[in-house]
């Protein structure tokens, strides 16, 4: 067995309680922890990408239990690729959070974070089911602490919702397992897939109810249109670098729809053919338009943006609804861009933030750096609203040319480009008011109590954002490359025989 | 037996819908507590439902037994469950001493930040 599997697990489980309990007093002894650990982090995520380039389905079997029996963690290309993802966002917050201080404003930051990145590696990796609610609550758990870091009364007032809806969730979740075991007999993924072939459709109505009720928890997560009201709420009033981790969160919910409505109750399943996309594609429309909307009539910066990654959310679960390779491939591609679309957006935010000192649309003195900061926002602005040359116009196109089957085109291009359309529209009105009305203003006595020297960035904190920026323009110039690995990673996905027999056939002394 | 267990999940979750719909924050925590109470006792339920049958197979030749996976899935729910009602009663705490109220919805407070501008202070 490849016991570097579990390295993305083990070594956040590892580290959080160290700088917890130990580094509790020395930030200085906590960031450096923490840094190495996320670079280390880094280092597993390309070494499993590189084992699972080959194509082989890898299995871990914890305490080397067999498949159905044991709890295992499966390392695919998908999972090594969303691994992958995590750990350069996360290591990208992580500089944001040191250089900006916001890691010193509250206790606890760094251990928070770890076991944050502990939990979205292991849902990555997970190839049992129950397993995937495990550690859904710990990447939630995590995120509340680091939902409300720094406190202050309009933050734990959107913490307590976000705790509360999230929990709700978790009822649900456990709701749905309960039925898809009563139903089948078993929780792991491969069994799962490989039994509901054999049932006949009269006798699915509970492993209906289940899928359903699994897709309404994972939409939570998404935050697709009946249940994606917590998520402005809650991106806008965390701390920016956490809203820039939080990118990541809500792929966690696309990851699990990919995964376990295309392996489960994918295509060829005759229990739930079908089922999926009749409500999935609906309430993807319907997000990408409350997203453009949102972002035209938001007041302040960061809800704009929060909107901005709700219509971003809609785009990916568009392609993702079809359940098709090719529009599956499309899909992962835009998922990847626009989890770094969004951090490039709230990073910038939380640096043109700590200039101006809020973040409301109106027109106040120039900030200090007024120039450069127009042209990050810009550049972020281009990526997220899906402009060329960066990688959201070549993602949103993929996504428009796999979605060209006569029954889905009308709607779903018609809601593509008119909410890239208006999306733009806001971010423009933003942009414009941000930074061009604001030099025809001279600064004024009240314009802030600190000098403006003080609010200079020095270059380690332009660093994260200029790098996320960078990796965008990375992503549009290696495309090709990119979308032939992601090609490769849909074949698997869709692969479910080869799926099945990896995991349940690894029986122990492999 | 089965009516018995039936009923009480209903009751339960009937129950914890209703508090978690008041939208303050203490029937909320109460009304999770009862989903979480709900859920539970419906996983236990998921196992089929026997008395006195042992969680393992029995070396003397009875057959039956009851299914000792959802007992495990309990267990972990009921962990999780506590843990976290435990951080929601501390999140709703902090929540109400920062703002004097105890209502989940935001409601305006979108805008309660926003800096007031000249001439438009009582426009809100």
């Amino acid at each position: 067995m490849n016991h570097w599997i579990i390295a993305p697990v083990i070594l956040p489980a590892l580290l959080a309680p160290i700088i917890g309990f130990v580094m509790r007093y020395d930030i200085r002894l906590a960031r450096i922890a923490s840094l190495a650990g996320g670079v280390a982090l880094l280092a597993i995520a390309l070494g499993l990408v590189v084992q699972a380039a080959g194509g082989e389905t890898q299995v871990y079997q914890l305490g080397d239990w067999p498949a159905p029996f044991g709890i295992v963690l499966v390392l695919d290309r998908l999972s090594a690729l969303m691994v992958l993802l995590t750990t350069v966002l996360g290591l990208i917050v992580l500089a944001h959070a040191t250089a900006t201080g916001w890691d010193d404003r509250g206790r606890h930051f760094h251990a928070l974070f770890q076991f944050q990145l502990m939990g979205i590696s292991g849902a990555f990796l997970t190839g049992d089911v129950f397993n995937l609610f495990v550690f859904f609550e710990i990447l939630l758990i995590a995120s509340y602490g680091l939902m409300i870091h720094g406190g202050g009364r309009d933050r734990m007032r959107a913490g307590l919702q976000y705790v509360v809806i999230n929990l709700a969730g978790s009822t649900l979740f456990l709701f749905a397992l309960g039925v898809l075991y009563a139903s089948t007999g078993t929780l792991n993924i491969a069994d799962l897939a490989q039994r509901l072939q054999e049932i006949p459709l009269e006798e699915a109505a509970l492993v209906r109810v289940a899928m359903m009720l699994l897709l309404v928890v994972f939409a939570v997560k998404a935050a697709l249109f009946p249940v994606q009201f917590w998520l402005p709420g809650a991106y806008s009033n965390a701390p920016a670098p956490v809203a820039a981790l939080f990118a990541i969160m809500t792929k966690v919910g696309a990851y699990s729809i990919i995964r376990i409505h295309t392996t489960v109750f994918g295509p060829g399943i005759e229990a739930t053919e079908g089922l999926a996309f009749d409500w999935l594609f609906p309430a993807a429309l319907i997000t990408v338009v409350i997203g453009a909307a949102g972002v035209l009539g938001a007041r302040r910066l960061v809800p704009l943006i929060a909107f901005a990654v709700l219509g971003s959310m809609g785009t990916l679960m568009l392609a993702v609804s079809v359940f098709a390779p090719a529009a599956m491939t499309a899909g992962l591609y835009y998922l990847v861009h626009s989890t770094f679309a969004a951090a490039a957006l709230f990073l910038v935010a939380d640096l043109v933030m700590a200039q101006r000192g809020h973040d409301a649309l109106s027109a106040r003195a120039a900030i200090a750096q007024n120039g450069l900061m127009a042209a990050l926002f810009f550049g972020a602005a281009i990526a997220m609203a899906g402009m060329p040359p960066l990688s959201g116009f070549l993602g949103k196109l993929l996504v428009m040319d796999a979605l060209r089957a006569p029954d889905v085109i009308g709607w779903a291009w018609a809601a593509i480009l008119v909410g890239s359309l208006v999306t733009i529209v806001g971010f423009a009105r933003a942009g414009s008011v941000l930074f061009w009305k604001s030099t025809a203003i001279s600064p004024g006595p009240e314009d802030g109590p600190t000098p403006q020297e003080a609010r200079i960035c020095t270059p380690a904190q332009l660093a994260p954002a200029l790098i996320t920026l960078g990796l965008l323009g990375t992503l549009a110039i290696f495309a090709g490359p990119l979308a032939g690995y992601l090609e490769s990673t849909t074949g698997q996905l869709f692969d479910r025989a080869g799926y099945v027999a990896a995991v349940l056939g690894a029986n122990g002394g492999v | 037996m089965e009516m018995i267990v039936a009923s009480a999940v209903g009751v339960l979750t009937a129950g914890g819908v209703y508090l978690v719909l008041r939208l303050r924050a203490f029937p909320v925590i109460l009304g999770l507590a009862m989903l979480s109470y709900a859920v539970n006792v419906f996983l236990f339920a998921a196992g089929k439902l026997t008395t006195n049958l042992p969680p393992i197979l029995s070396k003397y030749g009875e057959a039956t037994y009851t299914d000792p996976l959802p007992q495990a899935l309990v267990l972990t729910a009921i962990v999780i469950s506590f843990g976290m009602t435990a951080v929601l009663v501390m999140v709703a705490l902090a929540s109400f001493l920062e703002s004097d109220s105890d209502r989940i919805n935001l409601g305006r407070s979108e805008n309660a930040g926003l800096p007031v501008e000249p001439g438009q202070e009582e426009a809100q």
